[in-house]
């Protein structure tokens, strides 16, 4: 089976994140960049698929700056047999239509039997990436996944809803996302971290992904950032210690907020 | 003028709020039309015309039921092809937003997802979102095609002003491309009495401090006596103190109440992402250290299994007179 896992680079959580000034885009450069918490999830499923479907490969797909290749880096330590990295100055600002629109053609250039995504992002926490990518491939989406069970041919997981869960079957090819519950993401061995320099990675520009240039990129966005603010920090509260009346006080604050 | 499209939340019969709130929020960008999905319209029909709905667009039947997400992007698509409405309005959650990604590709429109607010500005749609964890916060707006939106629970105060709610059925036969995943089964995990955590006012939420699935129980007698929502943290959930499906964070529900209570939980990132838009947060936690007391507008440093019973006992001398 031909799997494919997509990967994005992300500010690290933690870190400041700011928009710029000028563009209203990420400010990439100035934090630490990671990969996709979720989509460490996303390589962990698919080397298991990969485990139990012999003569299985897994390619890692980023799209992203030169600094992307660090979550490239991440995944094929982990077990990913190769990579493919989607750059082009072109692609800078993209929003989450014109990135689905790229990753959908170097999904068709590559070939797929099963793209795996993370259910959504830390930074842009869209949370529609495959169900774009579905409908741009017209493959069966089978997201948010807490459980996914293949043979090679048919598919069929456990999607995680707003109120339990909901058993969905599909056939492959297919594009499918899952969610943080599904497994543990191991973590990569001093050999897997050795192996990984010596694996294959494949740099596409637009030009090599049949990617029209004047349909991605910033200016070419569906959306725009109209303004943008910093919030001002939550003003500081009003934090008591419990001397025995702790109850008491969040009882009285409560009243004061019209709460009871 | 234009139609507004809001595609309706609903569990068979029964609206949900949220649908209510996006009614009231598309009034001011043209006349609300109500779509609905699946089996139950006839019952659910008199909270559509309570909140403004002129119309509603109904496409039930096992195909509309049978699917996974691409039947919904379907009608929006076809009825957006017919009406060109002035923009297509859903509530914020996992299945939607993958609704609306769908559709912005089948129409080639701009999408934003998590809108906190709506306004009209310059005659267009601007939405507010909160991002990055809440520190910034956006307006933005759609370039291309017609604005798809998705908007939390809770943005706005629903309105009613009586309409019509005239139903009109979807004519539409689902292509072989939107049946790719079948449903097979739907396991509902009961909420009981208590109000739905992304809809839900006030919304209590216990973390790993509780100890044990019997130490939650707390939560959830503080939150009846309250009449609210009970939420938990990935660590109570991860424990299997509590199901999955009342996890706030950024891999379980995201909650925008009047109040969040937070107790015994820590505040880690991803758990902030699902509640920092909270409007009153309270934090319980015996460590002064904790993350979480940067959020709370009301903070108390100590045992959760001293400073609970005794808020709930306060609580209940205060409704009992
Ligand atoms: C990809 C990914 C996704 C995630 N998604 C989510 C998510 O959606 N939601 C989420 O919540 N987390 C999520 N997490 C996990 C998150 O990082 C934290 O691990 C988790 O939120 C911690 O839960 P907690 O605060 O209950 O536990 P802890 O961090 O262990 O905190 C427990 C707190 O309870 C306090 N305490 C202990 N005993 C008492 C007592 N008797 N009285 C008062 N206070 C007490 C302690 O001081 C401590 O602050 C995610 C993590 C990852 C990697
Ligand atoms: N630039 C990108 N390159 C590769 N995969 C991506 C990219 N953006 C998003 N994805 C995938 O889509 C998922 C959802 O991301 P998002 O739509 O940003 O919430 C991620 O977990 C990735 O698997």
């Amino acid at each position: 089976m031909n799997i494919v896992v997509c990967v994005k680079q992300v500010p690290d959580t933690w870190a400041e994140r700011k928009l710029k000034p000028g563009d209203a885009t990420l400010d990439r450069e100035s934090v630490d960049g990671l990969i996709n918490e979720l989509d460490e999830y996303a390589i962990e499923e698919a080397l298991q698929i990969k485990e139990k479907n012999d003569g299985s490969e897994v390619t890692v797909l980023t799209m992203g700056p030169e600094k992307a290749s660090e979550s490239i880096r991440k995944a094929l330590s982990m077990g990913a047999d190769k990579a493919v990295h989607l750059q082009d100055d072109a692609l800078a600002g993209s929003d989450v239509l014109q990135t689905s629109y790229a990753l959908a053609q170097v999904l068709g250039q590559i070939g797929f039997d099963l793209v795996v995504l993370g259910a959504e992002s830390t930074d842009a926490r869209m949370g529609s990436m495959a169900a774009m990518l579905a409908e741009r491939l017209g493959v069966p989406q089978l997201s948010l996944a807490s459980e996914v069970e293949t043979d090679g041919s048919s598919i069929s997981i456990h999607r995680q809803s707003e109120d339990g869960f909901w058993k969905v079957e599909g056939s492959l090819p297919a594009v499918i996302s899952v969610v943080e519950k599904i497994n543990e993401p191991r973590y990569p061995s001093f050999k897997g971290i050795m192996a990984a320099k010596k694996k294959p990675m494949q740099v596409m520009s637009c030009a090599d992904a049949g990617i029209d240039t004047s349909l991605v990129g910033l200016a070419n966005a569906a959306t725009e950032v109209v303004d943008f603010a910093e919030r001002p920090p939550r003003e500081a509260g009003t934090i008591v210690k419990d001397e025995g009346d702790g109850g008491s006080n969040v009882a009285e604050f409560l009243v004061t907020q019209k709460f009871i | 003028m234009a139609e507004v499209l809001v595609l309706v939340e609903h569990s068979g019969a029964d609206v949900k709020k949220v649908t209510g709130e996006l009614l009231t929020l598309a009034r001011q960008f043209g006349a609300p039309a109500a779509v609905w999905v699946g089996d139950g319209s006839s019952e659910g029909q008199s909270r559509l015309a309570e909140f403004g709905a002129a119309k509603v667009y109904v496409a039930d039947g096992a195909d509309f039921t049978g699917y996974a997400t691409a039947p919904d992007a379907e009608v929006l698509a076809h009825l957006t092809g017919q009406v060109s409405p002035a923009a297509v309005l859903m509530a914020s959650t996992g299945q939607n937003k993958e609704v609306a990604g769908r559709l912005a590709v089948k129409t080639n429109s701009g999408m934003l997802c998590d809108a906190v607010g709506l306004v009209s500005q310059d005659g267009k749609i601007v939405a507010e979102q909160s991002v990055f964890g809440g520190s910034t916060v956006v307006h933005s707006a759609v370039k291309t095609g017609t604005p798809i939106v998705t908007v939390r629970p809770n943005s706005v105060a629903a309105e009613p002003a009586p309409a019509a709610a005239e139903l009109t059925s979807v004519d539409l036969t689902l292509p072989e491309s939107a049946r790719g995943a079948r449903v097979t089964e739907r396991v509902v995990q009961e909420t009981g009495e208590r109000p739905e955590l992304a809809e839900a006012a006030i919304v209590v939420s216990g973390g790993r401090g509780v100890g044990s699935a019997e130490g939650f129980e707390i939560i959830e007698k503080l939150a009846d006596s309250l009449g609210a929502a009970v939420g938990a943290s990935r660590a109570v959930t991860d424990a299997g103190w509590y199901p999955h499906k009342f996890q706030v964070g950024q891999t379980g529900t995201t909650v925008s109440p009047q109040l969040y209570m937070a107790i015994g939980i820590s505040g880690a990132i991803q758990h902030r992402a699902g509640m920092q838009t909270s409007k009153t947060i309270i934090a319980v936690n015996k460590d002064p250290e904790a993350p979480i007391f940067e959020l709370a507008d009301y903070g108390v440093v100590g045992d959760l299994f001293n400073v609970v019973p005794q808020l709930m006992e306060d609580i209940q001398k205060r409704s009992g007179n």
